[in-house]
């Protein structure tokens, strides 16, 4: 026991916090079943755990392109509903070939990460070239266009397969599709996603929350994290020292979009009518905050801001239509407020201080 | 003839684009920050001149008028609230103040005006006394164009006009730009930096109201996400003719117009803003820092 | 000021010891030719003709008054911009066309005159971002912390206390790196450029801030970096005291044009380097 106490306080303080992190979650989630269990969870509850989950890793893998990379994306959400779509698409056509639904669930956002991924690495080659707001109006832009885009797509799948058909000029419906009797139709256009069996569950979502962090976190402590946040605090610095830039940044970016797609793909199946209108800009801004407020490259943070803030607009309803107002209001408080000076240095003076101690992401 | 028309309902609709975005991207030349509540402002402005139209009967120039002034003492009181104590805040904090911003100015109109839509009695009534369209006829009727596109061109050019006057000959103007260069340095010529950033704020919010009135004549309702759209449609179309560049947010503003009114007349209206922003994405990749914006070179 | 007192005709020139001044090696192939090197920023001809070589294990020193182009020269040899006309042979190799990410990789590595460090990560990281390209475990070894990653992270880990002693910054290695002091900070970027492994290390004015004893201690530990990686390294600096006692070779800039190249004394005496610095005699 001593041994082991000794140990732990040799650990490095970055690998103490990410295991603090990582023992965080799973008390939540030991927590949160436990209630359950008891049935101290009312209905309302129980329906928000598997979107906290989906945002959660949401705002994580944000924070890897805002808070490690450093780039600001204002496009996240897209990545997510590519994640949805391809996810519901895939579970649902798979309904036959795979009756297990956790395992249906598992490939669905296996499939939901690489599509994401690869709009991650199409948007990524051209655009990381670009700087700063340029690159943020660009994400803005990509998002714009994948909501439009879905909001065209007919897909149904039948014994001969899945069908699809894009419908540009908006008189085409799903029955232009010809299936088949008794084939499912799974996107509708503009109504989205249809008639979704819904297999996402909690449990699920601890596991991709747990997946997550494993990669994020072990990312940013190896070679590959190191030079990405050599990116972020000097760009000509790190290349000076031979850090291949497009290549991390690549890196980063499509590590991020592979995350929200798979985070995409668990949110979708909990739904069983979804639009592509959900994931619009303002979802993209509402993870942007859970990741700005939890504190950029702060994993820990993102997960209790995004748990937090999901909640709080729900738990607010007492104010009734006041709630987003005062929504509004705290936000701009806490931004004040964090970036105080007369509080931060009273903060400095309460708090134990950390003197070059470094904060390492 | 048919893409005449087309054309110039683009451009017209440029025109309203153009105004939000000579407010935006006067903004951000100073500010350097992305304003999102810059929307919001504009759903206010149009707020407030259909409240003088319909509940005080002025009328419409005057309610603009009126517009402008609740608009110029909001960006004023925003700036001054929200802003200035993040002066020396990472860029980042800012956006998301400005997103607090928005969610609280959307919200307070909802609770003012309620959701659901109001219909906008547009700045120049669509038909005369006699019932007629109000339009300009060409080419023995086959071309119309309504008086309001014609009238909001002309506000646009005029709004160009003078800013480009205001910013290049004037004192004050000067200021601005020396502000938008180099604070400290601006600080220690004896510019006095929070009145002019201010200022700054109060012409690009005079603006967003002038665009409000205007926008809305156009769409005839009213609802408390008219601005967000238009807002962000203005930021690209700023970002289009290169940030910071006063005829450059002009020009993308124009551009921006024409594209979306062609893309929904021969290819897709469901797709007219995915076309717009791809048409976006690609000037961005060819020209990095837009049409007619500066690239500046990180200095080693 | 110092840079105006060396060239008072041998009264204020200090003494080198004679053991840091080595002799000039020229002998065997050079590690750096550049000939006919050039850059325009428009219309304006930054630098234009530069012809130097810099021997295997040479201190070479570049100088001239400010705005002469000497950092230009800099971020030309490592591509952060692009030549306009000329060609650089690093070790018999064109470096055309090259990124600076690849030039550092063939083998060059440079300080910053506006110290640019990894101002948010720990000393120990900045020092192994340098190590960067010898590590050499994947993206998947790394997450999923395979054998690989344990062995080369201790490596690395070992490594840079190793390269971090050379300047006695091995207590400082979890400090994080924009909290050091100023003159740690130009030593620190010396580590991470020694760390990338370089056979050509360029210094742009690393005395730059500090009091002569500190220079002195500079001046050791660069011929004590060249004499234990057996590396050449090519300096910038203004502290002619620095720069008449360790560099070999010596090329005057002024204007984007070499004015004069030669020894310490070769420099001091010439009548050209005199006129550049001071003006021409009434």
């Amino acid at each position: 026991m001593k041994k082991l106490t000794q140990k732990i306080k040799g650990l490095k303080k970055t690998t103490k916090v990410d295991f603090a992190t990582y023992l965080g979650v799973v008390l939540a989630f030991a927590a949160v079943t436990l209630l359950g269990r008891l049935g101290l969870l009312n209905r309302f509850l129980t329906g928000m755990l598997v979107p906290i989950c989906a945002y959660i890793v949401m705002a994580v893998s944000l924070n890897l392109t805002v808070g490690i990379l450093g780039e600001l994306s204002l496009g996240h959400a897209g990545f997510m509903s590519v994640g949805a779509f391809s996810g519901v698409i895939a579970a649902q056509s798979l309904q036959a070939s795979i009756p297990s639904a956790p395992v249906r669930l598992a490939v669905a956002i296996l499939v939901g990460a690489v599509f994401a991924s690869a709009a991650g690495f199409i948007v990524g080659v051209p655009v990381l070239r670009l700087r700063g707001d340029y690159l943020a109006i660009v994400t803005l832009a990509f998002g714009e266009i994948i909501k439009e885009l879905i909001n065209c797509l007919l897909v149904g799948y039948d014994s001969r397969g899945l069908h699809m058909a894009f419908n540009i000029n908006g008189s085409l419906t799903i029955s232009d599709l010809g299936l088949e009797p008794e084939g499912i139709a799974i996107i509708k256009g503009a109504q989205g996603a249809t008639g979704t069996t819904t297999i996402a569950t909690f449990t699920a979502g601890f596991i991709l929350i747990m997946i997550t962090l494993v990669i994020v976190l072990n990312l940013v402590r190896s070679r590959a994290g190191r030079a990405i946040m050599a990116l972020r605090d000097n760009r000509i610095a790190a290349e000076s020292v031979g850090v291949n830039v497009t290549k991390y940044k690549l890196m980063a970016f499509v590590t991020s979009a592979a995350l929200a797609g798979a985070a995409g793909a668990l949110y979708g199946l909990n739904y069983s009518n979804l639009a592509a209108s959900k994931f619009s800009f303002d979802t993209s801004i509402l993870v942007l905050v859970y990741v700005v407020l939890g504190g950029l490259g702060n994993m820990w943070g993102s997960i209790v801001a995004a748990a937090v803030l999901y909640i709080l607009p729900e738990a607010l309803r007492e104010f009734a239509d006041y709630r987003m107002l005062v929504y509004a209001v705290v936000l701009i408080l806490v931004m004040l407020a964090t970036n105080n000076d007369q509080l931060k240095a009273l903060a400095g003076r309460i708090l134990p201080k950390r003197k070059g101690a470094a904060d390492n992401g | 003839m048919e893409f005449l028309s087309y054309l110039i309902s683009g451009i017209s609709l440029g025109s309203v684009y153009a105004i939000i975005a000579l407010g935006y991207t006067m903004v951000y030349g100073i500010a350097k920050m992305l304003n999102f509540a810059h929307g919001d402002v504009i759903m206010v402005g149009g707020y407030v001149s259909f409240c003088a139209v319909s509940y005080l009967g002025l009328p419409g120039w005057l309610s603009v008028v009126l517009a402008m002034a609740v608009c110029t003492a909001l960006g004023v009181v925003i700036e001054g609230l929200a802003y200035k104590p993040l002066r020396q805040a990472t860029s980042l904090a800012v956006l998301i103040t400005a997103i607090g911003v928005s969610y609280f100015l959307q919200n307070a109109a909802q609770l003012i005006w309620g959701a659901s839509p109001k219909g906008y009695t547009p700045l120049i009534p669509t038909t005369n006394a006699q019932g007629e369209p109000n339009t300009l006829r060409l080419f023995g009727g086959q071309l119309s164009i309504s008086y309001i596109s014609l009238f909001t061109m002309g506000a646009c050019i005029v709004i160009m006009v003078l800013l480009t006057f205001f910013t290049g000959r004037t004192k004050l103007g000067k200021a601005m730009r020396a502000c938008s260069e180099d604070k400290g340095a601006a600080q220690l010529m004896g510019i006095n930096v929070n009145a002019t950033i201010s200022l700054t704020f109060a012409i690009g919010s005079a603006l967003a109201a002038v665009a409000g009135g205007l926008l809305c004549s156009f769409t005839t309702s009213l609802m408390p996400t008219t601005g967000s759209m238009p807002g962000i449609k203005a930021f690209t179309a700023a970002v289009f003719g290169g940030i910071g560049s006063i005829p450059g947010a002009f020009l993308g503003g124009i551009l921006l117009g024409v594209i979306e009114s062609l893309a929904k007349a021969y290819i897709s209206t469901q797709l007219a803003n995915a076309i717009l922003f791809a048409v976006l994405i690609i000037v961005l990749l060819v020209k990095p820092s837009g049409l007619l914006g500066r690239y500046v070179p990180e200095k080693v | 000021m110092a840079e105006k007192k060396v060239f008072e005709k041998g009264k204020m020139v200090p003494v080198p010891s004679v053991s840091i001044i080595p002799e000039r090696d020229l002998g065997k192939t050079p590690i750096l030719e550049c000939s006919h090197l050039g850059i325009d920023f428009g219309g304006l001809t930054a630098v234009n003709e530069f012809n130097i070589t810099v021997g295997r294990t040479e201190i070479a020193g570049l100088i001239g008054p400010n705005g002469a182009g000497k950092t230009t020269v800099f971020n030309l040899l490592t591509k952060v911009y692009q030549p306009t006309r000329g060609t650089i042979l690093l070790d018999g190799i064109d470096t055309h066309g090259k990124n600076p990410a690849q030039i550092n990789r063939m083998g060059i590595a440079r300080t910053f005159q506006n110290i640019r460090l990894f101002n948010n990560l720990s000393v120990e990281d900045n020092v192994k971002i340098g190590l960067h390209n010898q590590e050499k475990y994947s993206m998947v070894s790394g997450i999923l912390r395979l054998p690989r990653y344990w062995r080369q992270e201790k490596a690395a880990h070992q490594r840079a206390l190793e390269l971090l002693s050379i300047f006695d910054m091995q207590d400082m290695a979890n400090y994080q790196a924009g909290s050091l002091p100023y003159g740690a900070q130009r030593r620190l970027e010396i580590v991470r450029a020694l760390a990338t492994n370089p056979s050509l290390l360029l210094l742009d004015e690393p005395a730059a801030g500090m009091n002569p004893s500190e220079t002195a201690e500079l001046m050791e530990n660069i011929v004590k970096i060249r004499d234990t990686f057996q590396i050449a390294i090519m300096l910038i600096e203004h502290d002619m005291s620095l720069v008449m006692g360790i560099c070999e070779g010596i090329c005057v800039l002024n204007f984007g044009q070499i004015i004069a190249k030669g020894t310490a004394e070769e420099i001091q005496s010439n009548p050209t380097v005199i006129e550049a610095y001071l003006g021409k005699q009434q």
